[in-house]
């Protein structure tokens, strides 16, 4: 059980400031155990400062964050301990390797845990085994790997804690096309073994259709839209108007439509739009 | 961008201290601060206080912004004037107990020895950091230094230097943050045990801090290269600096209140300062 609840949470940036920036307002919402949920919205509509709630990275100005219905704050010294079971991985993650070899900096977070050496050895190899980090990287210094490599680095760097709540703030930004699936398909394989609550902020339609069970859309520090994929991706007008889009077979069933071929609009990834075309044609022909 | 960094003091707005010539304002601001030793008497003083929010009035700077500013001061300004009321004899026994005497002179003596470290941080303040961008700041600096150039000291390279470092200021304290942040995520804690406890939990801040600093420096030399920039010599500028009857009027004034202060001096009889 990890379920994460926030309730009428409001945040404000430069209170009183000229540059006073509401990056939050009035959001309620539930994350929960089980489940993947993906985080979209439009550059600068408030993802990165939600997922900063979620461990107490930031304070909320009012409304309260609850940890399995436990607020988070009631006892500031013990934020720690949050934050060891809601494992967030910031936007450029990269910026935080520090130690001399990957291996001494995966181990900086269960060694904040007060894991055992033994232990620690083995988080930090299951960690580097499931960000595809081979071994022989293990021993290299942090600052001489490639772009994509120390993402993964850094990556393993909250996996290694094992939290039963997994943040992602755009994991797969900045890696090859064959290395997002991985890294997202391994996330899966995670969240279904260990029955963890995952949520992962994308601006990539597909991959939230792909692999997120939920789907909220932010605008404007407001939550708009929540649903399953198919929920929210049939409502491509609203999502267009926020700034968003749609997966782009989802705009081929569109397309569709207006031919004439009516498939339906809760269609989000290709396999699920061959089986019905599929379906159809059975249908037609028999 | 960050509100509480002491060089981020800049004000926005555009009032007749913001339009005045960085080049003068600098002048003016050495100028003002001689006016404020000039002062010795209460009355001179009065002046000086007067002058003061004038400034703040045509600033156009809120009175809490300005306070605001002199908040590190508290301490300091609460020293003086302990020291002063305490140590300085006089004639007039205000107080006499046990060990403790204190004199009237010496209670006015703190008084305006704390005016007089307000006026001298705000009125700057307002004169010169509130009202003038950082980089206009050594613009005018660079411009006023210039001569200096003849006799091959660096003044454009100085000058050149602080403002990239301004430039960066922002940046490293964003910066600062994200990395902090990032390490919390993984539960490093900086704010309990002991003191070299708490030097060692910098370590995984500081790193990655030097090196993207580094890699800031090193990707910016390049960039500059790339626009040919080899240096002061034969640069023109873009923003060309323009005196204009408002540096004349501010010129006018100064001088009228140096007069007034010096003339208060003489004539006014008052509580003088003793230090
Ligand atoms: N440290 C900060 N100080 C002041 N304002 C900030 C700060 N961080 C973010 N903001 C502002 O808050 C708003 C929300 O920012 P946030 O980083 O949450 O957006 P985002 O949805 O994560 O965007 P992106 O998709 O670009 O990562 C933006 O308008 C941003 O300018
Ligand atoms: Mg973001």
């Amino acid at each position: 059980m990890a379920e994460i609840t926030l309730e009428n949470v409001t945040y404000v940036y430069g209170k009183g400031a000229p540059y006073e920036m509401r990056a939050l307002d009035d959001v309620s919402l539930t994350f929960r155990a089980g489940e993947i949920t993906g985080l979209i919205g439009h550059t600068g509509s408030g993802k990165s400062t939600l997922v900063q709630m979620l461990n107490g990275l930031l304070k909320p100005d009012s409304g309260r964050v609850l940890l399995d219905g436990k607020d988070i704050w009631e006892d500031p010294k013990q934020i720690q301990q949050i934050r060891f079971q809601v494992g967030l991985v910031m936007q450029y993650p990269e910026y935080q390797l520090f130690d001399e070899t990957v291996e001494a900096d995966i181990a900086f977070g269960p060694k904040n845990m007060g894991m055992d050496p033994e232990k620690i050895r083995e988080a930090v190899k299951r960690a580097a085994q499931f960000t595809g980090l081979r071994p022989e990287l293990l021993k290299k210094s942090p600052f001489d790997l490639s772009g994509g490599q120390k993402r993964r680095a850094a990556l393993a760097g909250v996996m290694a804690m094992e939290p039963a709540v997994l943040v992602l703030d755009e994991p797969a930004a900045g890696l090859d096309p064959g290395g997002r699936r991985e890294i997202l398909g391994r996330i899966r394989e995670y969240q279904q073994k260990s029955g963890a609550n995952v949520i992962i902020v994308s601006h990539s339609m597909e991959d939230m259709a792909l692999y997120c069970d939920r789907v909220l859309v932010m605008e404007n520090g407001r939550l708009v839209m929540s649903g399953t994929p198919a929920q929210v991706f049939s409502r491509a007008e609203e999502l267009i108007a926020v700034g968003l889009d749609v997966p782009q077979i989802t705009r081929v069933a569109r397309a569709l439509r207006d031919a004439g071929v009516d498939i339906g609009l809760d269609i989000y990834t290709v396999k699920f739009a061959a089986h019905r075309l599929l379906s159809g044609r059975e249908a037609h022909e028999g | 961008m960050k509100a509480d960094i002491a060089f981020g003091q800049y004000y926005e707005g555009n009032s007749f201290l913001h339009r005045l010539d960085p080049r003068w304002k600098i002048l003016f601001v050495i100028f003002y601060i001689v006016i404020i030793f000039l002062a010795k008497n209460i009355f001179s003083f009065a002046l000086l206080i007067l002058s003061a929010i004038f400034l703040t009035l045509i600033s156009r700077i809120p009175l809490r912004t300005i306070l605001r500013g002199l908040r590190p001061l508290v301490f300091i300004i609460f020293f003086t004037a302990i020291i002063n009321i305490f140590w300085l004899k006089g004639d007039t026994v205000l107080v006499d107990w046990w060990i403790i005497h204190i004199y009237l002179e010496g209670l006015i003596n703190a008084l305006l020895i704390v005016v007089r470290v307000v006026i001298l941080v705000a009125g700057t303040s307002i004169l010169l950091t509130y009202t003038t961008t950082p980089i206009a700041l050594t613009d005018g600096l660079e411009r006023l230094l210039s001569p200096l150039a003849k006799i091959h000291l660096p003044v454009h390279e100085f000058s050149m230097m602080m403002t990239i470092a301004l430039r960066f200021i922002p940046t490293l304290v964003e910066e600062t943050e994200k990395i902090m942040n990032a390490q919390k995520a993984r539960g490093a804690d900086f704010s309990t045990g002991s003191l070299v406890r708490r030097a060692k939990a910098l370590i995984p801040i500081l790193i990655p801090l030097f090196i993207s600093a580094f890699r800031r420096a090193e990707e910016l030399a390049t960039a500059m290269e790339c626009r040919c920039y080899t240096g002061g010599k034969g640069r023109t500028r873009m923003n060309i600096l323009h005196s204009s009857w408002r540096d004349v009027a501010a010129l006018l004034a100064l001088c009228a209140l140096c007069a007034g202060v010096v003339l208060l001096n003489i004539f006014a009889p008052g509580y003088a300062l003793a230090l």
